[in-house]
């Protein structure tokens, strides 16, 4: 119940100011952009999204995802409003689960609203919806791991600023770790085993395998310990701050 | 009422709180004085449960905030030092929000916050966002948020800092009233304010109780008839410390 009344309070926080419109906007512009461009969405003729739309989402999340998450606990520390909620009787835990699920319905919004492509797709040829949900899905839970990195940084410092520089910076690190070309010149240096540590921290090949519509049990065992373990990070981290 | 027993917080090195005891009864309104840093604020956020002691315990009507924390912060009301706000809310927004979280819904929480706004004198501002809000007003919006679940107990950090002599009169008067059913527990810097509002006070320096006793009481230690005489002669001065 107290989680539901913070998630409310985050929420309309959201969008009562810009923040969310501005970043809602900007992704939508963004991702259609590429689509359109790098994407060469009406040359290649893939209805199923797969190269021309989902495969951009990571690059954005990695900017846009922390613009989001920045303010959940930073801005708690900095105007002192932790103080508040330390002292009402609702648990670290429930105000964890509703700020972050406050900012998952923002990015689910910004998602929901690139439906006119899927329209597109479906007027335009006759492609598998499922493998689009699919799309979707596997979009949505590398937003989400993004967003529990922000969150765990912002409950480590009180200034936005830099809880955006270190969040973009981890994400961009998750990104780059799985990306082939990186792969590739990384396996001339080190020994297979280092290489494959290092991708398994990458997001990109379960970001891949569950957009072509792949169901890997492991995919959605690793995005789901990820973020829970950040989760777990931020409550471990406010306790240690007020002790 | 409070029952403060060998509270004890320790920073690092630095001992904020040293084995600090006394009872607050009901009805009684204690007044807390002691120099910048002398541990009051860290006293009263260990009553409150928002950081937790190094040793010793707090029982808030006879319910204790280590053993559990959420069944005693019910009862406490508490203004923090700084009154922090959630600047993108309304008045009557947050004062809803804050009874939402208290557990109040419906009429019950209608009714709980026009109380709240007409006890602080909120009624010009309740629509006005909180960052266009005047000091005095904003003190008053985290006075009203502490009264709302009309709490058994109520601890104020520094209540009157940085209000008008119209506006400390007023609360100090208010402080007053609420003590006949309350009991209330308050930090102040104003010497004057004790004489004003409390029926008992306490002197703490380097965390420990160095005066205890009712206005006149102390009044009558210090020898020369001046509450002044008595702070100075028993506190630490910064610059004793320095050198």
């Amino acid at each position: 119940m107290s989680s539901f009344t913070i998630y409310k309070r985050e929420l309309t926080s959201y969008f009562a100011q810009p923040t969310a419109y501005a970043i809602i906007v900007i992704f939508l512009l963004l991702s259609m952009g590429l689509t359109f461009s790098f994407g060469n969405f009406i040359r290649v003729g893939d209805s199923s999204l797969e190269w021309t739309f989902f495969p951009f989402h990571p690059a954005l999340f990695m900017l846009l995802a922390p613009a989001v998450g920045m303010k959940l606990w930073a801005d708690e520390q900095r105007t002192g409003t932790i103080e508040l909620l330390g002292t009402f009787p609702v648990s670290t835990w429930s105000a964890i689960l509703g700020k972050y699920f406050a900012a998952a319905t923002v990015w689910l919004v910004a998602l929901l609203l690139t439906f006119p492509i899927v329209l597109t797709v479906n007027y335009l040829g006759s492609p598998d919806n499922g493998a689009i949900f699919s799309g979707y899905i596997s979009s949505y839970l590398v937003c989400l791991t993004f967003l529990a990195i922000t969150m765990l940084v912002s409950a480590c410092t009180r200034d936005q600023v830099v809880c955006l520089i270190v969040s973009v910076t981890i994400c961009f690190v998750m990104l780059v770790c799985g990306w082939d070309g990186f792969t590739r010149e990384l396996s001339k240096i080190v020994s297979p085993a280092t290489l494959e540590a290092v991708v398994t921290i990458g997001v990109w090949d379960h970001f891949t395998s569950l957009n072509r519509g792949l169901f890997r049990l492991q995919d959605f065992v690793w995005f789901g310990s990820f973020i829970l373990v950040c989760l777990l990070g931020t409550s471990a981290v406010l306790s240690a701050k007020r002790a | 009422m409070i029952e403060v027993d060998t509270l004890t917080k320790q920073f690092g090195t630095k001992l904020a709180v040293d084995q600090l005891s006394f009872t607050v009864k009901k009805g009684e309104v204690l007044g807390f004085l002691g120099p910048n840093g002398a541990g009051k604020s860290t006293t009263m956020r260990m009553i409150t449960g928002f950081i937790p002691p190094t040793s010793g315990d707090a029982k808030v009507c006879g319910i204790s905030i280590v053993d559990r924390p959420s069944e005693a912060k019910k009862r406490i009301g508490y203004l923090p030092e700084s009154a922090p706000l959630y600047n993108d809310m309304t008045v009557t927004g947050f004062l809803k929000f804050c009874a939402s979280i208290r557990g109040l819904s419906g009429g019950a929480k209608k009714d709980a916050v026009e109380k709240a706004i007409e006890t602080c004198f909120l009624q010009n501002v309740a629509r006005q966002s909180i960052d266009t809000l005047s000091k005095g007003y904003r003190h008053r919006t985290c006075l009203a948020q502490a009264l709302l679940h009309d709490p058994e107990v109520l601890i104020l950090d520094e209540p009157t800092d940085g209000l008008d002599p119209n506006q400390k009169y007023e609360v100090r008067q208010l402080i007053k009233c609420l003590g006949e059913s309350k009991t209330i527990l308050f930090s102040t810097h104003i010497l004057e304010e004790v004489e004003a509002a409390c029926t008992r006070a306490v002197i703490v320096d380097r965390g420990r109780i160095v005066a205890d006793g009712t206005p006149a009481e102390l009044i009558e230690q210090s020898g020369t008839g001046s509450l002044t005489d008595l702070f100075r002669a028993v506190t630490t001065r910064d610059t004793e410390q320095a050198a």
